[in-house]
């Protein structure tokens, strides 16, 4: 047994030394069917790269609306105000704080803070102006209610109660600017996600049609591998396979060029913290920050970019079999 | 892999017409034996390049029927056909090498599409450009070979599968005399090695230096003189 093996090692290694070695570095592992830097190639990875980083930034900016929207509509929604009048003799001090009492029992409520009577007469200068004495006329005292996180408050019940013990009490739930709101998040997120499927849309169809037009190029390939006998499988898996290569490698060029891209609008909007312009875009548009969704979905749009290329190629070679018989 | 019954291939009244156009092929009746040499001539434009992708089961006829190695063809699968086709060899008037791939590799394709690893045929490769002239050339791209070089890989690459049948367009359409006597005395020992050999030409010099059976394409009909 160990003679066999011996005779055909030696058998091998003879063979090998009298092999003419490849030019080059060249390998048979190096030897491509489909060319692999052709100028078609080349030019269809650059075009998987362009679209992979528009369809991510898009997917990028459109999570970023989706979260804000989302955002806007619990913090608001997680808001109440109590508004005590002042009642001809009554201690509006007691009032309030019994509303105060009121609201804290309340099964849900996280957190009740008045406002004393300085914060209520700031809350009337945007309309009055500033360095007015307004200690004689009858200002309206405001107590904000907090939800706690995913609680619900009986709002008709402490309304009620509020109605029985507090004179000049009335309660604002906030509920037509939380149905405002709620419609306008809807809209925003049903824009980002129109927006993002024509994006995606438009990556689809471009990737497609250069992957047609790369593959114009390899119509000669595809006829001589069919007419030394090559099955349409062989075929076009070599395609398909290339092709999938192609659209890898330009989606992970795109994705990451938009991933970087993100971090970076991530990191210069965090120099900007605290200022009074950065808190209003955060508030309305959210913050610049990856994560692990949008690595999900960036996965995503690379792996379903790169899987177009490979089946458009392989539909092309079937098609192009077809057409020569 | 056994010589076929009735011949290699056999035609039966067999007719091909383009879309709505005339037919320019009609009632083609005859068979190509096993171990056979033809040439097929006839006028340009008589439909020689037609009948050899018959031939070659890249064109399916209108009428009739086309027996290869006893097989109805219009019965087979596309996978049937190109297992089929893995017994015929084609030289094309224009060679179809793939221009990326060096001659080892494009005359190595019909053995690469099989399955068969490098290791397995690397000698038999390298022996085979060696007999036709092409053993210095053995890791140039077809680009850098002049035409008759070309026209020797494209025949390397369409009997390095040992086929039952070659079929040749023009396959001395490009190249001197000299050589295409070279090429012509290349086909004799093809066929003597047991392989039906067709060599579509209007070379009448061609055809005078080998007595040989001829198929001639006249008006669509063909005529056999054996």
């Amino acid at each position: 047994m160990t003679s066999r093996i011996t005779a055909a090692l030696r058998k091998s290694f003879a063979r090998l030394r009298r092999r003419p070695a490849r030019p080059g570095r060249e390998t048979r592992g190096d030897v491509h069917i489909v060319p692999k830097d052709s100028i078609a190639a080349n030019a269809l990875a650059a075009v998987v790269a362009i679209m992979t980083f528009l369809a991510a930034v898009t997917s990028g900016g459109v999570a970023m609306v989706i979260g804000s929207a989302n955002e806007w509509q619990s913090e608001v929604a997680r808001e109440m105000t109590i508004q005590v009048r002042p009642t001809p003799g009554r201690d509006i001090e007691a009032e309030i704080s019994r509303a105060q009492a009121l609201a804290r029992s309340a099964p849900g409520v996280a957190e009740v803070r008045p406002y004393s009577r300085q914060e209520s007469d700031r809350l009337l200068e945007p309309w009055l102006g500033s360095g007015l004495v307004l200690d004689d006329l009858p200002v309206p005292r405001m107590i904000a209610v907090r939800i706690a996180r995913g609680a619900v408050v009986d709002t008709a019940a402490l309304r009620q109660s509020l109605a029985q013990s507090v004179a000049g009490a009335s309660l604002d739930d906030h509920r037509s600017g939380i149905n405002r709101m709620r419609g306008m998040a809807k809209a925003a997120i049903a824009g980002g996600m129109g927006v993002f499927a024509l994006v995606l849309a438009a990556t689809v169809l471009s990737v497609t049609f250069a992957t047609r037009g790369a593959m114009a190029s390899n119509r000669p390939i595809v006829e001589v591998l069919h007419f030394v006998g090559a099955k349409e499988a062989y075929i076009a898996s070599q395609f398909q396979r290339h092709f999938l290569g192609l659209g890898l490698k330009g989606g992970a060029l795109g994705g990451i060029a938009a991933m970087l891209c993100l971090m970076l609008a991530g990191r210069v909007s965090d120099m900007f913290i605290g200022t009074a312009g950065e808190a209003d875009a955060a508030a309305l548009l959210g913050r610049f920050s990856m994560g692990f969704t949008s690595y999900v979905v960036l996965a995503a749009e690379v792996g379903l970019i790169a899987g177009v290329t490979a089946l458009t190629s392989r539909q092309v070679v079937i098609h192009t079999l077809r057409n020569i018989e | 892999m056994g010589d076929s019954e009735n011949g290699v291939i056999q035609f039966e009244n067999v007719g091909l017409r383009y879309g709505l156009g005339s037919e320019i092929l009609r009632d083609l009746t005859f068979h190509i034996a096993p171990r056979s040499f033809q040439f097929l001539s006839g006028p340009s434009g008589a439909g020689k390049s037609s009948l050899l992708r018959l031939l070659f089961l890249t064109l399916k006829p209108t009428r009739g029927l086309i027996t290869l190695f006893d097989h109805d063809t219009a019965s087979l699968s596309a996978d049937s056909l190109a297992v089929l086709r893995r017994r015929i060899g084609v030289v094309f008037q224009d060679f179809r090498l793939l221009d990326h791939l060096t001659t080892f590799d494009n005359v190595a394709l019909p053995l690469r599409v099989i399955g068969r690893e490098e290791d397995s045929y690397f000698d038999e490769v390298a022996e085979l450009l060696g007999w036709v002239g092409l053993g210095e050339h053995m890791w140039s791209k077809p680009p850098v070979l002049s035409g008759g070089e070309k026209q020797r890989a494209a025949i390397a690459r369409a009997v390095i599968a040992r086929p039952q049948l070659l079929l040749a367009d023009e396959p001395t359409g490009n190249v001197d005399p000299q050589l295409a006597q070279r090429l012509l005395r290349l086909f004799i020992e093809l066929n003597k090695s047991g392989t039906s050999v067709v060599i579509a030409t209007h070379d009448i010099a061609l055809m005078d230096q080998y007595d040989a059976r001829r198929l001639v394409l006249h008006d669509g009909y063909i005529h056999v003189y054996d």
